[in-house]
């Protein structure tokens, strides 16, 4: 009811703060710039890819908006919000290679981890977590894998129990760092699935993705990113020769007119 | 209170405070950083002697010790962050390089303070229990115990305080700062805490059983276990007892206390990297020798099955390409499983091995 009641405002309003909104973001690590520049706005609800070559600042760009390595300048707002205020409402799955593996856990705990926001600091999660990473696994297909210990799992289930662990998050708007790297056709129809489930919730994901023959058909929103930002919008518009070229160089010239 | 009693107490104080920390510290990877503490904290205990004249002044070394252990932490990342050398070679940098200037100082300026070298390396835990604390006229014991188990209580309390933050910023401190939980500032509060018990621990046992207890114990531990909260339980025990054994041998051997409890620490590491269930290396060696033998006697079944009459061993070695010695075990074992017959005329399957070799495996 009242969701509702907002929506109905909300063209009354001059205009709904968008999930995330990049200004003039510019990020180095050492003297050369990483990101240069960038400005970003990603819509409410849809499923948003951002494409681009090896080292072109994709993952930078999500580190860098989550506060995760400082910024050379600009401004990043979540909702219309900062950072600090909007943390809750942010869910964060790392490229699967960012963590230690053969850390002594199971799958259950890592979902737990997820919860650790919402509980604070010095609380422990209890029953009630427990069940909530619960349904997660479920969702992602690994109730059976629960208390198997993370080494034991192959790439596929880690890759899901990372997905797992940010639906525990329930947020509202998610980053995912490459989810589709080195899975198989199951797994990835698996994420897809429950990407495609958050978006009929009215979630925003952004998806750092490489695979330019499916951008199409999972995605609603493109960004195209290469140090700066070649174009961003609907897919329709943004999903042309043209930008792919800018993008990747001379050489490439994939699946775009199929 | 009986000086044997105080030296294994102390002893197992600094095991336990450091088993505690420690077990972070290995699964952060950062074992050479414990190394590193553990010998950069020798400037700063010049230095707290220095401003605090020379006296004996547990207080202000404590203090001392925990900057220079800070500083250490901080050069070390900080010329990682530079991204011209990786975190191992900044260690290696920065630890020799305090260290020394720890004993330039200490050569230099104490020449007759009782900041010894040797006691520096090795420690003294043997003198426990005579250096005793006074306070109010009042005798209260040794030192090195009221030390100690304060350091170990502080230990705990953060351990348990903050098991939850620690453990997911040691896993993922990514998502630790995007949740809002600081996995920075934690680091460094685990750092001051090392430099603290380092330099606590340092007057009895030394800084080689220190970095012995930091890490020896965990690295056991984590052998043994796939459980955080069971590896950290097992490090505290795994030091207890190289604390007590190690102690009990020394006496015994007549040998170096503090290297004895390493020395023991070392061999409980050895039976666990043989023997662990999880992942010891004969362990695993034997399970896949097991392994192996079942599935050759799967093999062999399998191919009996196709035989109404005894198939001589020779045929079967000829068919498989194994050893003799391969195929008795794997024959022994079928035997054993009540799977094969022992029929004087060759191979032959038992009613349950011709049933298990119709089933698919
Ligand atoms: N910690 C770091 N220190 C120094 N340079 C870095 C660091 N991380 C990334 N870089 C550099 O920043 C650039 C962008 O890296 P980033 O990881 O954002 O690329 P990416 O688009 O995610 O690439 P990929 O598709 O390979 O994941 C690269 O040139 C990389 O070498
Ligand atoms: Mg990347």
């Amino acid at each position: 009811m009242i969701k509702s009641s907002i929506n109905e405002q909300a063209s009354a309003l001059p205009r709904r703060a968008a999930p995330l909104e990049v200004r003039d973001l510019t990020v180095a690590y050492h003297e050369k710039p990483v990101l240069w520049d960038v400005d970003l706005s990603i819509p409410e609800g849809q499923l948003c890819a951002i494409v681009g070559p090896n080292g072109a600042g994709k993952s930078t760009l999500i580190k860098a908006v989550l506060g995760l390595i400082p910024k050379a300048s600009g401004t990043v707002q979540f909702f219309g919000q900062p950072l600090e205020a909007a943390r809750r409402r942010i869910g964060y799955v790392p490229q699967r290679s960012s963590v230690d593996w053969d850390f002594p856990t199971n799958a259950l705990d890592v979902v737990l981890m997820g919860l650790y926001g919402r509980l604070g600091w010095f609380r422990r999660p209890g029953k009630a977590e427990r069940e909530a990473a619960m349904h997660a696994l479920e969702q992602v297909g690994l109730t059976a894998f629960a208390h198997r210990q993370i080494a034991q799992l192959s790439g596929g289930q880690q890759q899901r129990v990372f997905l797992a662990r940010a639906l525990a998050q329930a947020s509202d708007l998610y980053f995912m760092d490459e989810p589709f790297a080195g899975v198989d056709a199951v797994t990835e129809a698996a994420i897809l699935q429950v990407m495609r489930e958050l978006k009929k919730q009215g979630k925003t994901v952004v998806v750092v993705h490489h695979d330019l023959e499916t951008v199409r058909d999972y995605f609603d929103h493109l960004t195209l990113l290469n140090v700066q930002v070649i174009a961003s919008g609907p897919l329709e518009q943004t999903f042309t020769p043209e930008n792919l070229k800018a993008t990747y160089g001379e050489r490439m010239s994939v699946g775009v007119g199929r | 209170m009986s000086s044997d009693f105080v030296i294994v107490l102390t002893a197992i104080f600094v095991s336990t405070a450091s088993a505690l920390l420690g077990s972070f510290l290995v699964l952060r990877r950062m074992a050479l950083m414990a190394d590193a503490i553990s010998h950069a904290v020798l400037p700063g205990i010049v230095l707290a002697f220095w401003v605090s004249g020379g006296e004996r002044a547990t207080a202000p070394a404590l203090l001392g010790a925990a900057a220079a252990g800070l500083l250490t932490v901080t050069l070390v990342e900080w010329l990682t962050r530079t991204g011209r050398i990786k975190n191992d070679a900044a260690i290696g940098l920065v630890f020799p390089a305090l260290f020394s200037l720890g004993v330039l100082a200490v050569s230099l300026y104490f020449r007759n303070v009782h900041l010894d070298l040797d006691a520096v390396l090795y420690g003294e835990i043997a003198y426990a229990p005579f250096n005793t604390l006074e306070a109010f006229g009042l005798n209260l014991g040794p030192e090195s115990l009221w030390i100690m188990g304060g350091l170990t209580l502080v230990n705990l309390l953060f351990v348990l305080l903050f098991y939850k933050e620690l453990k997911l910023s040691t896993f993922d401190a990514g998502l630790a700062a995007a949740l809002g939980f600081l996995p920075a500032v934690l680091h460094y509060a685990l750092m001051s805490l090392v430099s603290l018990t380092a330099v606590g621990a340092f007057q009895s046992v030394g800084a080689i059983l220190i970095v012995a207890f930091l890490i020896i114990p965990p690295a056991t531990a984590y052998l043994l276990t796939q459980r955080l909260p069971v590896m950290i339980a097992l490090a505290v025990l795994v030091g207890a007892v190289s604390s007590v054994l190690g102690y009990v041998l020394a006496i015994l051997l007549d040998a170096s206390i503090a290297g004895m409890m390493a020395t023991v620490a070392g061999l409980l590491f050895g039976l666990a990297w043989l023997f662990s269930p999880v992942g010891g290396v004969l362990t695993a060696r034997n399970r896949r020798e097991r392994q192996r033998r079942e599935f050759a006697a799967r093999l062999l079944l399998a191919h009996l099955a196709h035989h109404d009459r005894p198939v001589p061993a020779r045929e079967v070695l000829e068919e498989f390409g194994w050893s003799p010695a391969f195929l008795a075990q794997a024959q022994q074992w079928a035997q054993r499983e009540g799977l094969l017959a022992g029929d004087p005329n060759g191979l032959r399957l038992t009613a349950r091995g011709a049933a298990l070799a119709g089933e698919r495996p």
